[in-house]
């Protein structure tokens, strides 16, 4: 039986967590720590815009630091995506982390390959590369290209953890990948065993949000889970015949039930019978989830089908500027006074000549997130919100024009309905670009003959 | 027949991929999954969120767990990195979806959404400022 954790969610979780998953006293085997989100790739994309050196995460060496230790006292060890759009940089950085700490001797291994943008055009030129949700062809596809990524399966860490790395440091690989791998490496599952392979997909699915399958983010009696102050991150337990128990470390609160795991199971799914990976297509309604109390949930009967012949693969294009600002107003009339200000303020950024290519306007207090979901306000008498915030969001061509935008909502505090308060959440931060997503899909024969795993000693 | 919130009867969680939300919910038993297969379409979900969702809406049954996983294209203003909204992921979208009236059988009439009880909470924050 292998024990793999989830210990990291996205990009700014907290190290802190590996604590209480390496004080376990079964171990832990393989900490699996999953860094990376659309919106993160987009991020590290700007890093590496301003600094070569950069498009991993940055605290991949706070994560290195807290982990290390144990790798090297042979409890564990780590495979993780948190390269990015840089992962030899990433593995650079983590090689620093270990020599700091006077730990030698570590095989650090880097994934390459995923990154598209040296090839792309000779990607284009024999593959459609059309929108995946909206068809739209490649050709709509608005240039330049800021990144290009292909989502790598679980085999070139499986070639790593061969070659018996300690630290596993990969670009973009599918979340579940990362946890399939130490599976398929240990217990040696080959790779058309399709239910097995579906079955680590589907485990690695569970674990790759963190606390998300432990208790966080759960939508009833969410109030009943014991310390959320110090919610769990999830392991796993597989045997051989992919048979997995989802649990969590003992000292720690949170919950592990059949209502925690569901939640997890179908979080950012589209259709349950074919969850696409790289590495299989995988059935999650052929599923059978027993609670066996004690946050043990058994997982078995998993049925897996053929992978498909392609990588699906994230590209991403610039639209422009984005700038936002808020005014809250108070009772009496702060719907009706909130709405004034946000068109006073569109006025005035006319006036003042300022070109805006798209609006958004919340209004916090009465309908900003459910929008029309939202009931109207059927008498006066349940009408009127005690306060009410405008949050007025804008795009526009150049960051200097959206940040002259912004400077607009300033005069409203003497110039507006009573008593607007621009201050609210710090006014105007800077503005920042906005990108658009091209997700798609890529031939394997164009990507696997440049994926590379190399090693390194620290 | 009596008219609730979805929310009366069932959990949600909702996620993000590009401009597509999805959004899971989740019955406490047979009987409740019964009634929103039935009730809960997409047709409904669409017109639900009206001009939130400007594409179509696709509705998966995941009967093994009791669940209907709803799939809203262009649902996020453009997607992550790209929306101006606040909540550009979607997260809150499953709350807005359980905000559905549905017509359920007298049998289920009396099922309520358990109350939140967070006297733990109050008790950590009434501290803060004492």
């Amino acid at each position: 039986m292998i024990r793999v954790a989830g210990g990291q969610g996205f990009y700014g979780d907290t190290p802190k967590a590996l604590d209480a998953l390496l004080a376990e006293e079964e171990g832990v085997d393989y900490l699996c720590l999953e860094a990376l989100a659309e919106l993160t790739l987009a991020i590290l994309q700007k890093d590496r815009q301003k600094d070569e050196a950069r498009g991993y995460t940055r605290d991949l060496p706070a994560y290195m630091a807290a982990a290390l230790p144990a790798v090297a006292a042979g409890r564990t060890k780590i495979i993780t995506n948190a390269g990015g759009i840089n992962p030899t940089a990433a593995a650079r950085a983590a090689i620093g982390t270990a020599r700091d700490l006077g730990l030698h001797g570590l095989k650090v291994a880097t994934v390459t390959g995923d990154d598209l943008m040296p090839r792309l055009d000779a990607i284009a030129a024999t593959t459609p590369l059309a929108h995946l949700d909206t068809d739209a062809p490649y050709t709509d596809f608005p240039a330049p290209t800021l990144f290009a990524s292909a989502y790598l399966g679980a085999r070139p860490i499986v070639d790593a953890l061969a070659q018996d790395a300690d630290v596993v440091i990969t670009g973009r690989v599918a979340d579940a990948a990362l946890f399939l791998a130490p599976l398929v490496h240990e217990h040696g599952w080959a790779w058309d065993d399709w239910d097995r392979i579906a079955a680590g997909t589907l485990v690695g699915h569970l674990l790759e949000c963190s606390g998300q399958s432990a208790g966080g983010n759960l939508s009833r009696q969410w109030w009943d889970v014991p310390r959320p102050w110090d919610l769990p991150y999830p392991i796993a337990e597989v045997d051989a015949d992919s048979t997995a128990v989802i649990t969590k470390p003992k000292a720690s609160g949170g919950r592990v039930s059949f209502d925690t795991v569901r939640h997890q199971l179908l979080y950012e799914v589209h259709d349950p019978t074919a969850y696409l990976s790289p590495d299989v297509v995988a059935d999650f309604t052929s599923t059978h989830f027993e609670d066996l109390g004690d946050d043990r949930v058994r997982v078995t009967d998993v049925r897996g089908r053929p992978a498909t012949d392609t990588y699906k693969a994230l590209l991403a294009h610039s639209v422009g500027w984005a700038g936002e600002a808020r005014i809250a107003f108070s009772w009496p009339e702060a719907h009706e006074k909130a709405t004034a200000a946000a068109a006073i303020f569109a006025k005035r950024v006319e006036q003042a000549g300022l070109d805006v290519d798209e609006w958004c306007v919340e209004m916090w207090g009465v309908d900003a997130l459910g929008g029309p979901t939202v009931p109207n306000a059927t008498s006066e008498h349940d009408a009127e919100p005690p306060d009410c915030v405008a949050r007025i969001a804008w795009r526009c061509a150049d960051p200097l024009t959206a940040g002259l935008v912004g400077r607009e909502l300033v005069p409203l505090t003497l110039s507006a309905p009573p008593a607007g308060m621009t201050g609210m959440g710090r006014g105007a931060g800077r503005p920042t670009e906005l990108l658009g997503l091209w997700p798609t899909l890529v031939e394997k024969t164009h990507v696997d003959p440049h994926v590379a795993v190399t090693i390194e000693e620290t | 027949m009596t008219r609730l919130r979805l929310h009366e009867l069932c959990g949600y969680r909702a996620g993000d991929k590009g401009d597509i939300a999805n959004i899971a919910v989740f019955a406490d038993d047979d009987a409740v999954y019964e009634v929103i297969v039935r009730e809960v379409t997409a047709e409904r979900v669409k017109a639900h969120f009206g001009a939130m969702v400007t594409g179509g809406v696709l509705r998966y049954e995941v009967p093994n767990v009791l669940a209907l996983n709803f799939v809203l294209h262009g649902a996020l203003g453009g997607g992550g990195p790209r929306s101006l909204r606040a909540d550009s992921l979607g997260k809150t979208l499953g709350g807005a979806l359980v905000r559905l009236e549905i017509e359920v059988p007298d049998s289920l009439a009396d099922r309520r959404a358990p109350k939140p009880d967070v006297g733990w909470a109050r008790t950590i924050v009434d501290g803060l400022t004492d």
